[in-house]
Order: structure tokens, then sequence, then C-alpha cells
């Protein structure tokens, strides 16, 4: 176990050396940063002794040194577009993702847990085939319609929750909650459907194809020979085998709700980390783009060690062979 | 007399397909007594282990039961609704399967499984359960039972996993077993001591079994009475040393020209010509006169039903006075 | 499975001769086809659309970019009615500044697909040669390309074409953007879609790597190059054209997406995407028919293509189903 926990957290590394180079070229080499500080008016004494005393003079491999020691401290620069500390930036936005992101992950497992599971049980059924067919329609709709879709139905035509923002929000300390407010949940609900789409259609056609393969092995047939009930076997010895596969790939899915989160945050004008990222882009505020990138592969890296921890519980297969048969 | 424990009759079953409908098991009929061993034997695809399917009610949609009755002492069940029919598998009838390495949920303790059986039919509690499982275990040879029953199955070696699944199959009482192939899968080394095992554990709880198996050595060991399946029909059934030794159907003269010892596979000996026809090219007639050396004219016209041809021995061949057509 | 344990299954007739368009017409391929009414109507759509596309400077009913033959004074007319100043006729209504919503619509799709196609061969040519070149030589250079399209591949698309858009936004010299956009777009896809095709690829020519064939070529001494091109790539094409298909369904919505987020395909030459972003603003105010058909037509070409490619996949490999 120990072993294998050190093997995924050396991988981790690598992954997170490999992110921090591409955004360090990224920070260091798209556009210049002194121009981008303070201008093209500058005198261009006054440039060099900049960037002398910024360390842009120093040879590569110590900026990026430097660049990781930084990142490992939080510390990004300050943003080109709004003269702020990046980080303070990202921290003061990063609660409305995350509640943004738990809400959806939620809506998206729960849904597609039990539709994947009503259409691998009932695979003739009228339902399953609504389903089935909704799911594909589902995958070939980019996310931005389905929010315009939602806001003109749901908040232009019914007027049941507001088109666009995070509604009043409460502090908790440094963490700006909107889920303890009437209008900060109905404002959730719309970005958060429209984000867990995506997702949730995954989860479900994944479920649904693990289950029927379980549904086909050896050892469900015992079991009914057994005589097992019908729920036992569909709901235990089933389902429970089922899990162990979908587990992996749907945390590797969750992580990218945040990612995908960028296209509703924009829609639906959510003060998150996304509608950032993209204004970044749009205005190639460099510094911004680093960090955010940093913090993507970091939550990725998260839930990829996350994941690897709990399918190792799941399956005593790989408890017992001493981890080296996992994947 | 006593009565019999399973009675088959004129069992059919058959599976539409897109090139139109395949008939497995056509028209068969037997009976197994209390405590008996019948042995099921012939190739792959000839309908042994679909027969067994039949009787558990376990075939595969689309496959059905299209004909025929089955009778547990005097309970019709092939005709069950699903709920009833569940209480008798396990409960009356057990079943065990070829492969003890697929057999087994991966991911449920041995415990879990046999006390999740156990008790899904009998009104015991989970401790006593517990007990009945270990001495099960126990029974079937698995040593250090009262500790090893927490193990999962992977840790199990195959013969060793072959046990746990012959004691899953018996631990709510059945009164019949159905074995399809049980030995096929494992070691040769393991194969006798796996028969045995099953065998002496049935024996000793009165349970009847089923033993298909495509291999005659088995077969010679284990069983009373032999059933030679060909081509989805019984081409002959009768006490297991008459049979050997004095063989009617040309098919079963065949497969009885050598018996290999126990352990060798038997399509290597069977020293036929030809190969059983698909289920969806049966010729007419006698299914076996394209390959039968004392084929005659009546023999490619008029299909023969297993009929009696001498007290406690039925044959489906043309070569008997008192067969008739079926 | 349902019979028996049985290693059985021998053919039941000798196949008989036939000619080309019979064995064709007789495939199981043509068969499938055949039996899915969805997928014949998938395709009809998919053709009509690409047609539309293709020909829009010849068909269309107007021309949206020639601000000659724009009239202001059009803007906002609804579906299927004359404007309330001039003389035109609008199938699907006009726009804020008086262009038929139809029109922009047939030149959107060219660009759309344009983009998407594009970006998908470029996906396609870049996985295709990095998949041969990992498979085939196995080793460091197999190590380091699946790492880099493993962590890739667990990055949302989306994410790395913003990215590498907004790395040429900073590399690309002000003046120039505009007219590189859509290469930049096509780049910035295409570099995000790559290692799907690498990873099937790569599978597929390990496999074929070990086939006799593959090495008495290698024995007799044939050029490497040579042997990934004539004897594995053929192998490897079949998935490839699975994943191209499904991938191109992809690169559109992502094209779109990107446009409608304002980093996509410059407004002078309007995509689906950016089509729906102008006509967003309008939802509100009631002009719904400027979103709306964009909108219709981005899914229905998304989805005809993306059925296109779930038919062919479980046709070419009915064990995936």
């Amino acid at each position: 176990m120990l072993a294998f926990i050190i093997r995924r957290l050396a991988q981790s590394v690598l992954v997170m050396l490999f992110v921090a180079l591409i955004a360090f070229i990224v920070f260091r080499y798209v556009g210049d940063p002194i121009t981008a500080m303070v201008g093209v008016e500058t005198r261009l004494e006054d440039q060099e002794i900049m960037r002398e005393r910024l360390g842009l003079n120093d040879p590569v491999i110590v900026q990026f040194l430097r660049f990781i020691g930084n990142a490992m401290r939080g510390e990004f620069g300050i943003s080109y577009r709004l003269q702020q500390p990046v980080t303070e930036l990202i921290l003061s936005r990063l609660p409305a993702t995350l509640e943004l992101a738990f809400a959806s992950a939620t809506i998206a497992l729960v849904f597609g847990l039990v539709l994947g599971v009503y259409t691998a049980l009932r695979p003739r059924s009228f339902g399953s085939a609504i389903i089935m067919a909704a799911s594909l329609v589902g995958v070939s709709l980019p996310t931005f319609l389905i929010g315009i879709a939602l806001i003109y139905i749901f908040a232009v035509e019914l007027g049941w929750f507001p088109s666009f923002g995070r509604g009043q929000v409460v502090d908790l300390g440094s963490w700006r909650t909107g889920l303890l407010t009437e209008s900060g949940i109905r404002s959730i609900i719309l970005p958060a459907i429209t984000l867990s789409l995506f997702q949730l259609t995954l989860i479900m056609r994944l479920v649904r194809a693990e289950m029927l393969e379980v549904l086909r092995t050896e050892y469900i047939r015992f079991a009914k020979a057994r005589g097992l009930t019908q729920r036992a076997i569909n709901f235990g010895h089933a389902l429970k085998n089922t899990l162990v596969p979908v587990i992996t790939i749907t945390g590797l899915q969750l992580g990218s709700v945040i990612a995908f989160a960028i296209v509703t945050e924009t829609v639906f004008q959510w003060p998150g980390v996304g509608s950032l990222f993209i204004v970044s882009v749009q205005v190639v505020d460099v510094p911004v783009m680093a960090a955010y990138l940093m913090f993507i592969a970091l939550v990725f890296v998260l839930i990829n060690l996350i994941v690897d921890i709990l399918y190792y519980v799941v399956d005593p297969r790989l408890r017992v062979d001493g981890g080296g048969a996992g994947k | 007399m006593t009565e019999p424990l399973l009675s088959v009759r004129n069992l059919a079953v058959e599976f539409p397909t897109r090139h139109g409908i395949l008939t497995a098991v056509q028209d068969i009929s037997f009976d197994i007594m209390p405590g008996e061993v019948l042995g099921m034997v012939g190739e792959s695809g000839a309908g042994k282990s679909m027969t067994g399917a039949a009787i558990i009610g376990l075939i595969e949609p689309p496959g059905r039961i299209a004909r025929g009755e089955i009778w547990l002492r005097d309970q019709r069940i092939d005709n069950l609704p699903p709920e009833k029919m569940r209480k008798i598998r396990g409960r009356h009838i057990g079943m065990i399967f070829q492969d003890p390495l697929t057999s087994l949920n991966p991911l449920y303790r041995i415990s879990d499984q046999l006390i999740e059986t156990i008790r899904t039919h009998l009104p015991v509690s989970r401790d006593e359960a517990r007990k009945r499982a270990v001495k099960l275990l126990d029974d079937v040879g698995i040593p250090d039972a009262s500790r090893r029953i927490d193990d999962y199955p992977h840790q199990f070696s195959g013969g060793m996993r072959q046990r746990v699944v012959i004691a899953l199959a018996l631990c709510a009482g059945p009164e019949l077993v159905i074995a399809d192939e049980p030995t096929t899968a494992l070691d040769v080394s393991v194969q006798a001591q796996i028969i045995e095992v099953m065998k002496e554990l049935c024996a000793e709880h009165g349970a009847a079994i089923m033993l298909v198996t495509h291999d005659m050595g088995v077969i010679a060991e284990a069983a009373d009475r032999v059933a030679v399946m060909y081509a989805g029909r019984l081409a002959e059934i009768g006490p297991v040393r008459d049979v050997i030794k004095d063989a009617r159907h040309p098919y079963s003269q065949g497969l009885m020209g050598a018996i290999p010892r126990l352990g060798e596979s038997l399509e290597r000996l069977v020293h036929i010509p030809g190969s059983m026809p698909r289920l969806n090219a049966v010729p007419p007639g006698c299914p076996f006169n394209p390959r039968c050396p004392k084929v005659f004219d009546k023999c490619r016209t008029h299909r023969p039903a297993t009929s009696e041809i001498e007290p406690g021995r039925r044959a489906a061949c043309w070569l008997y006075p008192g067969v008739t057509e079926a | 499975m349902t019979m028996e344990n049985a290693p059985a299954a021998k053919p039941i007739a000798p196949p008989r001769p036939k000619g080309r368009l019979r064995q064709a017409l007789d495939s199981d391929i043509f068969y499938s086809y055949r039996r899915s009414p969805v997928t014949i109507v998938a395709s009809i759509v998919a053709v009509s659309l690409i047609l539309m596309a293709i020909l829009a400077p010849w068909i269309a009913p107007h021309d949206p970019f020639n601000p000659a033959s724009l009239n202001l004074m059009d803007g906002f007319t609804p579906p299927m009615s004359q404007s309330a100043f001039g003389d035109n006729w609008f199938l699907m209504g006009a726009d804020n500044q008086g262009r038929d919503v139809f029109s922009t619509i047939m030149y959107g799709s060219r660009v759309s697909l344009f983009v998407g196609a594009m970006a998908t061969l470029f996906a396609i040519t870049l996985g295709v040669t990095l998949g041969l070149t990992a498979g085939y030589n196995g080793g460091t250079v197999d190590a380091i390309i699946m790492r880099i399209a493993d962590i890739q591949l667990s990055f949302p698309g989306i994410l790395i074409a913003l990215l590498i858009f907004g790395i040429a936004r900073g590399v690309i010299p002000a003046n120039q953007q505009e007219s590189m956009a859509i290469w930049v777009l096509i780049v910035a896809i295409g570099l995000s879609n790559w290692a799907q095709f690498a990873r099937t690829v790569r599978g597929a020519t390990m496999v074929e790597r070990q086939k006799d064939y593959v090495s008495a070529a290698r024995i007799i001494g044939v050029h490497p190059v040579l042997i990934l091109i004539r004897h594995i790539l053929p192998n490897v094409l079949g998935p490839v054209l699975v994943i191209g298909t499904i991938g191109l369904a992809l690169a559109i919505i992502e094209e779109a997406t990107l446009s409608f987020l304002g980093v996509g395909v410059p407004p002078t030459q309007p995509s689906l995407g950016t089509l729906i972003r102008i006509g967003q603003q309008y939802l509100f105010s009631g002009e719904w028919w400027i979103l709306f058909f964009p909108a219709v037509t981005l899914v229905l070409l998304a989805l005809s293509v993306n059925l296109l490619g779930d038919w062919l996949r479980d046709a070419l490999n009915p064990k995936l189903r």
C-alpha cells in the first residue's frame, strides 16, 4: 500500500513539473513581462534595471527553479490587467467555482448512477430507449447551448430562476458562500445542471455498459442459480462490481468539471475562476493564465491520487497483491 | 418403487435467431431418483448444459422452453412464476458451474457469499449461518476453514475455489445438484479430488447429482446411470455399467469404444468419422445417420423416439424392436 | 456463450464468389446501414448540411458580407416575412444589421466545417504519425510520447485549446492576429485532440509489428517508414476513421464553444458559434430567431456526425456494442 502510494505520488510530482514547465514557458516567453508591467514608455535603461532586478537575465534553469519555488509558496506575480496579486485573485474567486463544481458533480453522479443502473436492468424498456436517445443528443449538445436554453426557458419565460450571477452571498471567514441564502441556492441550480449534463451522460453510459457486462458474468449466473433475490443480485453483487471501474473514470471526469466550468461560468456570468481565465486569455494576462494552469493541474493530480487510493480500497484483489496489479 | 425426485417429460428448448428457430434440446425425457448420480454425456453443443439450465430455470433469453414439462417430486417447475422459481433454486436444486475462477464474485468475502445464500433460504441468524458455512467449508476439505472463510475468492487456488463453489451450491440443502462440467476447467491433478468431494458430500446430504460432462472417464467413475445426448436428443440412457459394457446406440458404442482414464479428454478418442451436425442442419431421420456405421434406409427417413428396449434401458435406434417413431 | 462451452462455429456453407458491388451491398456494414433508420436520416442531414456549406457562395439568397447589399432598415425582420422597409423576404429572419440569418448560417457552417475538418485532419496526421512512431519503436520514444498523451488526455480539450489560443495571442503581432485567427484555432483544436489517435494507433501498431509479414519485411531490409505506410497504416485505418468521425463532431463543438467564448474566429468571418454569441444578446428582447436557427444548425450538424460515428463504430466492431 505504502509503496503504491509513493509511486503514485512520484508520478504526480512528475506531471506537476511538466505542467509547471509549460506554465513557466508561457509566463516567461509570451509577451514581454517588463513592457506588460510598466508599459512601453519607460526608458530602456530603466527597463534593463528592472529586468536585472527581477532576475530575468539569469540562466533559464535558475529562472525555472525560482518559478517553481514561487509557485510552491503560491506566488504567481501581479495580474497585468487588474494589478492585484494573482493568488489573491484566484483565491477570492475559488469558492464560487468549487461550489458550482461540487453541486454539478453531485447531480451528475446521482443521476448518472441511477439512470445507468435503470437502463442496464431494463435494457428493452421504453424508458431506457428514451434515456439512451436523450443521452446521445446530450453528448452532441454544446454546453453553452444547454445553458442558453435553460436560461431562456427557466429564467426568461418561466422566471423561476435568475439568469446570471450568484445571488446573495455570505462570508464565512475567507470563504464567500452562496449556499446559505435562498437566492444563492436558486442561482446555482441552472448553472449546476448545465455543467453536470455532459458528465451525467458520460457516467450514465459508463455505468450502463459496465453493468450490462457484469450482468453477463458467470458469478451473476451462479448467484441466480443459488436463488438469491433479484434485489441482492442487482443492487448488491452486480452494482458493487460495476462501481469498481466506474469510480476511476468518474473521478477523472469530476476533475474536468472544474475546467469545463469555464464555459458555464461565462454563460451564467458566474464570478468564478473560469470566467477569470477566459478574460485573461482574451487580454493575454499571462500571470493569471500560468497560475490557472498550475491550479487546474493540481486539482487533477489530487483527484487522480484520491481515485487511485479509493480504487485500492474498493477492490480487494489489489490490496492483497501488494499493489503491483493495479490498472 | 420410490418416486422419482425429478421428472423431465418431452422437454424441448428453442432459440429464435435471425435465421430461424434453433432447437437446442428436442423431446427428451428422463427421471432422476433421490440420491442418484445421473451422468449426462455428449459432445459440445449436444444440449446437455442446456438441459441443466432448463431444469434450474436459467435459460438466457431469447432461449425458451418450447414444449414439455419438468416436475420436482409433485410440483411442476418449468412454468413457475420467477419469484417462486427463485425460491426453488439453491433451496431445492443447486448448481455448480464449470469455471471456479469466474463463478465467485471477486468483491465479496467467501463468508458473505455463503451466509447470504443460507439466509436467503433458511430462517437462521447470521451466527448460525456462519457456523453452518464453516462446517460446510470444512466438509468440502478447505483447511483452516474458520479462518479462511473471511478470505476473498482470489486468495484461493482453482481447485479450492471449486470446493467453495460446491459448498455454495449445497449450503441451503438442495435435493438435486446440477454439476455442469465441474472439472473441465481444473488441473488434471485435482479433477478426481473434486469429483470425490462432490460425490461424498451429496451422498452425505442425500442430494442427487446430475453430472453434465463430455468426459466419459468422469461418468464411469462417478455416475449410477448415464444419459448419452446427441444433437439435442437423448440417444441412450441406462445404468452406467450396462451402457459401458454393452452400449446399444451406435453413437454410444463409438463413445464407449475407448474410455479414457479419468482426466483425459474425450473428443480426441472418439473414433466416429465426421462430426455432430449443427443445430440448424440436423438431417431428417435419425440425426446420427450420416455417421452411423450400421445405417439403413429407414434411418434416413424416419426419426426414432427414445424407447424402452429392455427394462431400465432406453435407446433411440431402429436396430431394436419396440422402438417407435418420434 | 449461449449454447454450450463450445469451440464450435464452423462455417455453414462455403462462401460463394461475388461481384465487387454485390459484395459491398452484401457486407455487414451496408446491412447495418440499411437496418438503421436513424443512421440513414443522420447521413442525409449531414450530407445536406455539408453541401449547403460548401455551395454557400453560389446558393445563398443573400451575401451577408457584402456591405453594399445590406440594408440596416431590414434589421430584426422576423422569419418568413417581408422587411418592413425594403422588398427583401427572409426565410429565417434578419439579424441586427439586416443580414439574412439563413445566409449567415450557410456561410457560418462553412467556417465551422472548415475549421472542424482541418483541425481533425491535423489531429489525425499528428496523432497517427506519433502513434506509429511510438508503437513501432517502443522504448524511450514510446514512453515519452505516451506519457505526454496521457497527461494531455486527462485535461479537457477546451482548456488546452484555450491555452494554446492565449499563447498565440501573446506571440503573434497584433496586426496579423485577425488573419491568423482561423489557423490558430485549427492548430489549437487539433493539438487538443491528437492524443486519442496516437493512443489507438500505437496499440494497433504494436500488435501488427509482432506479425510475421512485418518481421519478414524487416528482415529483407524494407525501410521502416515504408513498412509503416504500406503494411501497418492500412490496418489501423478502421479505428482512426471511427475516432475521426466522432472527433469531427467534437471539433465542431469545440470551435463553436471557443467562438462563443469570444476567442475563436474573428467577427468578420462568423462561424456558427459566433452567430450564437451574437444572437444571445437578442434573446431577452424577443428576437429569438437570430439565436435559434444557428443553434439548431449547430446541433443538427454535431448530432448527425456523432450518430454516423456511433454507427460506424458498431458496424466496424460489433464486439464494442
